[in-house]
């Protein structure tokens, strides 16, 4: 059986993938292709209770829970907070929610998008990442 | 296009550049091109020096104390009171009030004015353009009082219904809240004849300057608005610091607003007799650093001349809208026939947030989002906008710069 990997690798592959990625004409070129990789939200799940509204951007998110996991899926109207949304999901999705309870996603700082992360009104980056982890915790005492 | 004066003269952009030690900036190793005006201008050495000669030379309480300190201070606070009373044309230097913003204005005045003489039934009229500062206060005082709040619809090129705002002015219409100059389109609303119209029904009429007082010259006689609110940050000034005009029998016959020291004549535990005007409305101690820089920031644009600045601002538009509209996909929101030097846009399947993100690296400030104005965009069905708002110190090679930045951020989402 392939050991999955843990939290923190996932993170260290986004870190070593922008290690080479020397200008930022480069880093946000990769992360709006991530952004236009990450598959559409069904429009069924783009309803309000989904929403995570931004100043400016809106982020949908949907979480779902399967043997002691929890998986996420999100959507977003802007392509550069959709690549940093696929990189959370990336790392975040599938792991239990302990896991996701303690991630301090320093990747974020260490590949140099901390600014989306701390502009806490003109985005919706940083209330997703609190409600992922609100998610877990929602699961963690659910099944208790 | 706001029509300038033949006499008006070219002003010396780079000189003025180096009164704003900001502009020096480097910002994501590129030179700062600074296009966010309409959120707060940058700030003259001189207002600068203001602040910082303020405290370190005579800070002090204002009107209070006797000694040599609080006299200066006092002085240069009152003095400041006669530049924005010269400023705006008012009658009587009583007529102005310090406040900490437009927004504390429109409070104020929803506030005071608002529950001494709405009542239930009772109509405020404000447009489809406004600041959600200039929404929100009434719809708190029309929740209260059971009134009703409506509004004068937005044409699709950014100007006022006037057919509608005389259609919808009534003789329940007790107060009219208009926006001078829309800080999401540039519109320039065309106040003078709307207050006239107001007046003939009876109602009070508030103007919102926090984007045209910077840019048009202020007459608040001429104009015979009954308030006039405006921010001193907008207009090369600091923050904190703004203004509220109003006709002296109105304010004075208005009921207080904030209790505590300065407002008041005498206190005993029984009853408090008030300050005369404009201490009636000054609770507390104000920002007097603030008052005194905003006088620094009215003389820098009075030595400048506003018909010089528009000129020059004028200039900034003209050429950014036609570089622009080059761009594919691009859609000006706003073509009012009179406007101010904002340009607001969207390009066809981007999304605001990213081209300001892509902009923000190449050190280009644009504002990009709803500005505060969510019903505005819900009207134009849209989630936002770029906005560039130019100020006298931007020059016709940033506006280039901005445009190269555009056309790689598009090349970079495409």
């Amino acid at each position: 059986m392939i050991m999955e990997k843990d939290i923190l690798e996932i993170e260290s592959e986004f870190i070593e993938s922008f290690s080479f990625l020397d200008t930022w004409e480069e880093k946000y070129e990769y992360i709006i292709e991530l952004g236009k990789k990450l598959p559409a939200l069904e429009e069924k799940y783009k309803t309000e209770d989904k929403k995570i509204k931004g100043c400016q951007s809106t982020v949908w998110l949907v979480s779902s829970y399967n043997n002691g996991k929890v998986f996420f899926k999100a959507d977003s109207d802007a392509i550069i907070v959709k690549g940093l949304i696929s990189m959370l999901i990336d790392v975040l999705s599938g792991h239990t929610p302990d896991k996701i309870i303690n991630a301090s996603l320093d990747f974020i700082d260490r590949i140099g998008m901390h600014t989306h992360l701390a502009q806490t009104r003109s985005n919706g980056l940083r209330a997703m990442v609190k409600q992922m982890k609100d998610y877990a915790i929602a699961y963690k005492v659910i099944h208790i | 296009m706001i029509l300038t004066n033949p006499t008006s003269i070219d002003l010396d952009i780079g000189a003025i550049r180096q009164q704003f030690p900001i502009l020096n900036r480097i910002v994501k190793n590129k030179p700062l091109v600074y296009f966010d005006n309409a959120a707060t201008t940058q700030k003259p050495q001189s207002v600068i020096d203001a602040i910082s000669h303020y405290y370190s030379n005579y800070n002090a309480n204002i009107h209070r104390g006797v000694h040599s300190l609080a006299e200066e201070a006092t002085a240069a606070y009152e003095a400041s009171r006669i530049a924005v009373q010269q400023f705006i044309g008012a009658a009587f230097s009583e007529e102005v009030i310090f406040t900490t913003g437009t927004t504390e204005g429109i409070n104020l005045v929803a506030y005071a004015w608002g529950r001494a003489n709405i009542v239930a039934g009772d109509e405020i009229l404000i447009s489809g353009m406004e600041h959600h500062s200039n929404i929100v206060p009434w719809q708190i005082l029309c929740n209260e009082k059971n009134a009703i709040l409506k509004v004068i619809p937005v044409l699709d090129n950014g100007e006022l219904s006037l057919i509608d705002y005389h259609n919808l002015l009534g003789p329940k219409t007790k107060m009219v809240a208009i926006v001078q100059v829309s800080n999401a389109l540039g519109t320039v609303n065309p106040v003078k004849s709307i207050i006239k119209a107001a007046h003939q029904v009876g109602a009070v009429v508030l103007i919102d300057g926090a984007q045209s007082a910077v840019h048009l010259d202020i007459d608040v006689q001429d104009m015979d608005c009954d308030f006039f609110v405006f921010s001193g940050h907008k207009l090369y000034g600091p923050t904190g610091i703004g203004i509220l005009y109003g006709k002296k029998n109105i304010l004075e016959s208005m009921p207080v607003f904030q209790g505590g020291g300065e407002m008041i004549k005498e206190v005993t535990f029984e009853r408090t007799t008030y300050n005369e005007l404009p201490y009636k409305y000054e609770a507390g101690t104000p920002n007097i650093a603030g008052a005194i820089a905003l006088k620094a920031a009215l003389d820098f644009l009075n030595d400048l001349g506003k018909d010089n600045i528009r000129k020059h601002e004028a200039a900034l538009l003209k050429y950014a809208t036609a570089q622009l509209e080059i761009i594919p996909g691009l859609t000006i929101i706003g073509k009012a026939r009179e406007k101010v030097s904002l340009v607001s846009f969207i390009i066809k399947g981007v999304h605001p947030q990213d081209i300001g993100v892509l902009l923000d690296n190449q050190g280009i400030a644009v504002r990009t989002g709803h500005h505060c104005t969510q019903p505005l965009m819900e009207r134009f069905d849209i989630a936002g906008t770029v906005r560039a708002s130019f100020a006298v110190y931007n020059t016709l090679a940033e506006i280039d710069v901005l445009i190269a930045g555009l056309w790689k951020a598009l090349k970079m989402l495409s």
